[in-house]
């Protein structure tokens, strides 16, 4: 079975075809393609987040990358929510008409369920049940993942997600926005003992996380302290370690209470240096299993939504040719497949 | 001269910008007519989604409120007001509004609470009042400045709110 899938509940649009024996076919963003073969050398100037524009020369391009013609497509994917309304409704209208147009299913994916199910694109998938830490600009969440379409949200930030507050805090040093990564590569020569920063929620019970706070931690430090050749590296080093902190104390935390014996990491912050060598760490004496899907699938893309898609299609499910987004959606309202053609995002 | 109500706060701590947020809210309730706007400015850091947060907690929602920084858009919907908490921080053009749905936000009967207004100027709809946080040592000094005859009420509202009573600085 293929299956073409469609993400654009956010910044990127992405796209992607998934085969049921041979895996990833072909996956792009729109940043990568190559915009002179595809508009036969003219480029034009396309404004950020103008999926309109950007989705179907990028669906062209795919499917020829993956030597599909569309006629071979058995099924479309495509991010119904949660996400911008604006932006979901243009890859669900999209999906869903050439679902109808070429006369095979469509399903509508939970953006999360997408990044929940990208490790299995690895060769390294684990088994279910596992843990997951979404870590990205936009989401920090604990999610036990007991089969498809079992999940359960069992922390989430209650302000500000933590690649958010890299970005913010690389702001506030004065580098670039966004900057997380340059941050981390500033902490790298600094003192993790010169400043001690907020380990927000931590010493609480539960499984949330709040990270909006450590910005004002850092704005006051950074008032309080006299520039000097290090100052800024020590701040970035600091918060850098309080962020670590928090979060592989948050992940241990998780694992013992599940019982889970495998620990995923999805989203752009799972690229963090420090962050894996703690959490690998972690693992080793809590005797877990630690996956990272390459770093491609850790952010949002088309190949995790025609994955999910392709799980859901096989298993009979289907979405009625409506189309139906929402901005919010309870991931753990989700189901697993329902295989009589109901409405997954009705 | 009209519209050109403002009132200025001094809040000396975190728990004050919340207040701020709250009386807010009152304020907003009293009003005949929603379809609002809000604009939040001020560096980062300022408090703006905190007082973001007070105001969407007053106005009856107890879901957390998150960040909007890289959803753009935070919704909450099926209270008295439906209110749309923007941050537009992350926008390259105002035009790509557009491609956010701004038009189906703007309408009657929903609030729109924007952070960075300054980032959409051109297509976000014109503010009604506006807030500037600054920071002055630990506290905050807050500006709430009417830009039409609605935002006029706000001002109003506020300046008989007890809020005003403890950290008014002008009006």
């Amino acid at each position: 079975m293929r299956v073409l899938g469609i993400e654009t509940s956010c910044d990127e649009t992405g796209v992607a075809v998934h085969d049921g024996e041979r895996g990833p076919l072909a996956h792009r963003l729109h940043s990568q393609v190559d915009a002179h073969a595809v508009y036969g050398g003219v480029v034009p100037e396309l404004a950020s987040r103008d999926h309109v524009r950007r989705l179907a020369p990028l669906v062209e391009a795919v499917l020829a990358e993956a030597d599909t013609p569309r006629e071979l497509l058995d099924g479309v994917a495509y991010t119904a929510g949660p996400g911008l309304v604006g932006a979901l409704l243009v890859g669900a209208t999209f999906g869903r008409s050439l679902a109808w147009a070429l006369d095979i299913p469509a399903v509508g994916i939970h953006h999360m369920e997408g990044h929940l199910l990208a490790p299995f694109l690895e060769p390294d998938a684990p088994d279910f049940p596992f843990l997951a830490l979404l870590v990205s600009g936009g989401h920090t969440q604990l999610v036990s993942v007991t089969g498809l379409g079992a999940y359960r949200t069992l922390g989430q930030s209650i302000d500000d997600a933590a690649g958010e507050a890299f970005d913010k805090t690389a702001k506030l040093l004065g580098l670039p926005y966004p900057g997380g990564p340059e941050l981390a590569r500033l902490a790298e020569g600094g003192d993790p003992s010169r400043f001690d920063f907020p380990r927000p929620l931590l010493g609480r019970p539960g499984l949330d996380f709040s990270f909006s706070g450590l910005k004002t931690a850092v704005l006051y430090a950074r008032e309080e302290t006299p520039a000097d050749d290090s100052r800024d590296a020590d701040i970035a080093r600091c918060f850098e370690e309080a962020v670590v902190e928090t979060l592989v104390a948050k992940c241990r935390r998780a694992l013992r209470q599940t019982g889970h014996k495998a620990l995923v990491v999805a989203g752009g912050v799972g690229a963090n240096r420090r962050l894996r060598e703690a959490l690998q760490g972690m693992t080793e004496k809590e005797q877990v299993s630690l996956h990272f899907p390459r770093l491609e699938f850790c952010t949002d893309n088309g190949a995790m939504i025609a994955y999910a898609g392709h799980r859901r299609l096989a298993a009979g499910e289907g979405t009625d040719a409506r189309i139906e987004v929402r901005a919010r959606w309870p991931l753990d309202s989700l189901q697993p497949p329902t295989g009589d053609s109901a409405p997954l995002s009705a | 001269m009209a519209n050109t109500a403002a009132l200025v706060l001094d809040l000396p701590d975190p728990s004050a910008t919340a207040r701020l947020g709250e009386a807010l809210a009152g304020a907003v309730a009293g009003l005949d007519e929603a379809g609002r706007v809000i604009g939040l400015e001020g560096s980062l850091g300022a408090g703006k989604t905190s007082l973001a947060r007070a105001f969407i907690l007053a106005m009856g929602y107890s879901e957390p409120v998150r960040s909007p920084t890289y959803t753009l858009v935070e919704p909450y919907e099926g209270g008295v007001a439906d209110i749309f908490h923007l941050d537009l921080y992350r926008l390259a053009d105002p035009e790509e509004l557009e491609f956010l749905g701004i038009r189906d936000l703007y309408r009657p009967g929903a609030l729109m609470l924007v952070e960075w207004p300054e980032m959409g100027a051109g297509v976000l709809p014109g503010l009604d009042l506006g807030i500037r946080l600054e920071r002055q040592d630990t506290g905050r000094r807050a500006r709430v400045e009417a830009r039409t005859p609605a935002g006029r009420e706000l001002v109003t509202s506020l300046k008989s709110d007890p809020l005003s009573k403890e950290y008014l600085v002008s009006y």
